[in-house]
């Protein structure tokens, strides 16, 4: 079987905290307690949509020392494939759902002698936990957090009002920005930075910083990606002697899945690395979007990650 | 020339580069003995106005010309030791972005990264080129003791008298190789010592 | 069942022993006539009843000696147990673990009891009795590592994931197999592993690095490993190998079956959660030959392994020299008979020594 262990869990809590970001609590079904966790960990959500499962990431936003409960905030897409939507429209306080073990692919440094956050958006959601996390031990940090507006910054009055000394908001629409090179500027020898956001804001933040020297270990980023739809294509897959269609709404992964062959997983988000596959032959264009492959890898046309990944043209023979 | 090529050998053991000019907010240059020639060889006026140079002559005739480059600071002692008080203020007051180089012998390149690394850079982003002598800094297994400047293999450790044999595993915590005693299982039967790459 | 604790040594008259009993369940590393390394990884989630796999931590007849054994090995070198300052959550973590794990699995010896952060742990064999407060290090006589490991049998190495390896940054190391904690610790896995010949070119290190950093929480893993040890000596470690080297050379033919065992380390991988560490115990099991001996299937297998390693091996895992009289020993347990596939003893299928 692909991917973590699985909870069965019951949504307890349903709070929308501005129009387009919702939280959900969840607790376990049989009553028990969760796992805890280490700040920075997601959990990956199954929705039952109909004859559709969708399987997403989201990070786990809770106290990593509370096992009573998980929290997760998800943000409306309403260009997405719908995983959102469900969630927002579909899911209702008492229903079951399946999520995974936490699993962290953005822990900390523990190491750091100070935390830098740089957040954007919904971006936000792993430092909850992890601020939390170092709260408990005493550690030094300071989050930078850039958001829409007022009404879209997510927790941006919680974190202010407990945490007044180390949390700084910038809002778009007052024409608010992070000073990058300036913050970066005489941060203590041993700093680390995490970055969460937009795909601009992690490319930015990492070259700022390696302009600036500094090391490539200090500088930690996460972004996952939703599968984005595109146009069907057929892929036939060589160790299980299958043709496979996959649909304009699901990932290869998804079709892969749907058609029984197992292909590893944790992350569902173009970031782990588990659903690396070889590519045997092909007559076409890969639309990769993954952030495991480097350039290289992607130009070469040897691999693929299916679960954010696509493909155009004639022929996709796969090694799974 | 005061470069060597050392043997391949397995994964815990240093690689040293050549040093190349990088971006930062300050450079710390360490060298001894014969690793002022990288200095030389690396320093632009540029890096200099932000460079912190700390040298251990060891007998060797650089010190006018680092002198010479106009860095920041620069300081010369009498040994690594001497030094070391200063090299951790300045690393304790530091900041992101500084850049480090490490030049000379196998002793003074490693027990300087421990400190840089120690101080929160990783070992990944010090820059390190050996120059001048092959000898070695060995930490005993039995005792712990350190002996250093090691170029015969076996040795005799300067602290518990143990016939020891080199190895190649290498701690960067500990700035050392591993040396362990030859003559456990047949006591008394040591090899002649001879040198550690003949 | 309620385990018979033996009262024995593992240095100076060695009068460690098996029962009949830890014979059986001895963790036999060689599932086919010949040995190579491989990622010979699996779950670990149990196993056949009475097994070495079947518990997560498995307590036998040895337990309470061992950490007799440990607490003397501490005493002359505090240096084998170290945590580096960013692994104490990790040590938290690995107490919960095993305080849970035990305290589940072997109820009349454990008992865990919490109520938030206020934790009472029993432990009867050692006969501990102790109140502490979860993730605070002033109410334990140590660290939440040492502390807990002194009450668990193995070695454990506690290794800090980050940067896609993992870092050798804590450990509580006794009963190794020629490693050295103390200078070990601080490498990443490529390095600590670095003395060991072969597999690295076979890419053995590389495909297991990727395996363990995957490794989640929920979902342990394990595998065996083996050497060879003349006389039950758990603490063969290089520090004092100036003293126990030279018992090396003390095997005979009369005495190889009662001197000479085979050392398995039973090695496991648990993610630890709140620090999103790695934690590997290594658990170490002896046998004598005269012991493996009663088993017919092992004893011709033990004799086709030993024949056939490679020498680097043979080197590597320190029995080149003794290699010529073990295998004049073994060749006597070796009627040319096939064996079945896997680990276990089959001695219901496999016929008696056919000479």
């Amino acid at each position: 079987m692909s991917g973590a262990d699985k909870i069965a869990v019951t949504v307890t809590d349903i709070v929308p905290l501005n129009e387009l970001v919702t939280r959900f609590e969840f607790r376990r079904t049989d009553g028990g307690l969760l796992p805890t966790f280490s700040g920075g960990a997601h959990t990956v959500v199954e929705m039952r949509d109909g004859d559709i499962t969708r399987m997403n990431p989201y990070s786990l936003m809770s106290d990593p020392m509370d096992q009573t409960a998980y929290c997760i905030s998800v943000r409306r897409d309403d260009e997405g494939r719908g995983g959102s939507l469900f969630m927002h429209n579909k899911v209702a306080v008492g229903d079951e759902m399946v999520i995974s073990y936490p699993v962290n692919l953005f822990s900390l440094d523990l190491r750091a002698k100070k935390h830098l956050f740089l957040a954007g958006g919904i971006g936000i959601t792993p430092f909850m936990a992890q601020i939390k996390q170092l709260e408990r031990f005493n550690c030094r940090w300071e989050l930078h957090y850039a958001c829409r507006s007022k009404d879209l910054g997510s927790y941006a009055d919680e974190l202010s009002a407990h945490h007044p000394n180390e949390t700084h908001i910038y809002y778009d629409d007052q024409k608010q920005a992070i000073d990058l090179v300036n913050l970066l500027d005489g941060q203590p020898l041993g700093t680390h930075v995490y970055v969460c956001g937009p795909k601009g804001m992690i490319d930015w933040v990492r070259n700022t910083a390696k302009a600036e020297g500094w090391p490539r270990e200090a500088i930690h980023y996460e972004e996952f990606l939703a599968p984005k739809p595109g146009k069907p294509f057929e892929v036939k897959l060589a160790i299980s002697n299958k043709v496979i269609q996959v649909g304009e709404q699901e990932s290869l992964l998804e079709a892969m899945e749907r058609e029984g062959v197992d292909a590893p997983y944790l992350c569902r988000g173009g970031a782990c690395g588990q659903c690396e596959t070889r590519v045997i032959d092909y007559a076409g264009n890969f639309i990769h979007r993954d952030h495991w492959l480097d350039d290289a890898e992607h130009a070469s046309g040897e691999k693929i990650m299916p679960c954010v990944s696509r493909f155009e043209g004639k022929t996709l023979v796969l090694d799974r | 020339m005061s470069k060597f090529t050392f043997p391949k050998s397995i994964t815990s053991r240093p690689v040293y580069g050549t040093l190349e000019p990088r971006e930062g907010s300050a450079h710390l240059m360490i060298a001894d003995a014969e690793g002022a020639e990288a200095i030389l060889d690396v320093a632009t006026p540029e890096m200099m106005a932000k460079a912190h140079i700390i040298y251990i002559p060891k007998g060797e005739d650089f010190e006018d010309r680092l002198r010479a480059l106009k860095p920041a600071s620069f300081y010369a002692g009498p040994s690594y030791a001497a030094a070391q008080p200063r090299l951790h203020k300045f690393l304790a007051d530091a900041k992101m972005g500084l850049q480090v180089y490490l030049a000379g012998t196998e002793g003074l390149i490693g027990q300087a990264q421990s400190a840089a690394m120690a101080a929160g850079i990783p070992h990944t982003a010090i820059q390190t080129e050996h120059r001048g002598s092959v000898a070695r800094r060995m930490q005993c297994v039995h005792c712990k003791g350190i002996t250093e400047d090691v170029e015969t293999d076996p040795f005799v450790c300067s602290h518990c008298g143990l016939n020891l044999f080199v190895r190649d595993h290498y701690s960067r915590r500990l700035a050392a190789y591993q040396a362990v005693c030859i003559d456990a299982e047949d006591p008394g039967n040591v090899p002649e010592p001879k040198g550690i790459y003949e | 069942m309620t385990i018979q604790f033996n009262d024995e040594t593992f240095r100076d008259d060695y009068s460690f022993h098996n029962s009949e009993w830890a014979i059986k369940r001895f963790p036999f590393p060689f599932h086919e006539d010949s040995y190579m390394y491989s990622v010979n990884m699996e779950q670990h989630r149990g196993g056949p009843d009475g097994s070495v796999f079947e518990k997560r931590f498995d307590v036998d007849e040895h337990y309470v000696s061992e950490m007799k054994d440990r607490a003397l090995v501490l005493a002359d070198d505090p240096l084998r147990c170290q945590s580096l300052p960013h692994m104490t959550l990790a040590g938290w973590d690995l107490l919960e673990l095993i305080m849970v794990s035990k305290s589940e699995d072997y109820p009349d010896l454990f008992e865990l009891h919490r109520d938030g952060n206020a934790w009472r742990w029993i432990n009867k064999p050692l006969g501990i009795d102790h109140s502490f407060t979860f993730l605070d290090e002033a109410t334990l006589p140590y660290g939440p590592m040492e502390y807990i490991t002194r009450q668990a049998q193995g070695d454990f190495a506690v290794l800090d994931q980050r940067d896609d390896n993992l870092w050798m940054d804590a450990g509580m190391v006794t009963t190794q197999a020629d490693w050295s904690l103390d200078f070990d610790i601080g490498m990443n896995f490529f390095e600590w592993h670095a003395p060991v010949p072969l597999a690295h070119e076979k890419g053995i290190f590389v495909r297991a690095l990727k395996f363990l950093l995957n490794i989640q929480q929920g979902s342990p893993a394990r595998r065996l490993n083996w050497t060879m040890t003349v006389n039950p000596l758990l603490d063969t470690s290089p520090e004092n190998y100036h003293k126990w080297g030279i018992q090396k050379t003390t095997l005979t033919p009369e005495n190889i079956g009662a001197k000479q065992h085979l050392r398995v380390e039973l090695q496991t991988f648990f993610r630890l959660p709140r620090s999103n560490a790695l934690v590997f115990p290594i658990r170490c099991y002896l046998c004598s030959f005269q012991d493996l001996m009663t088993v017919p299937k092992w004893g011709r297998r033990l004799h086709r392994v030993i024949r056939d390693l490679p020498d680097e091996l043979a080197t590597y895992k320190g029995f080149i020299d003794n290699r010529p009289l073990m295998l004049d020993y073994l060749s006597k347990f070796d009627d040319g008979l096939p064996t079945s596939p896997g680990i276990w003893p089959d001695l219901d299928v496999e016929p008696a020594l056919q000479k």
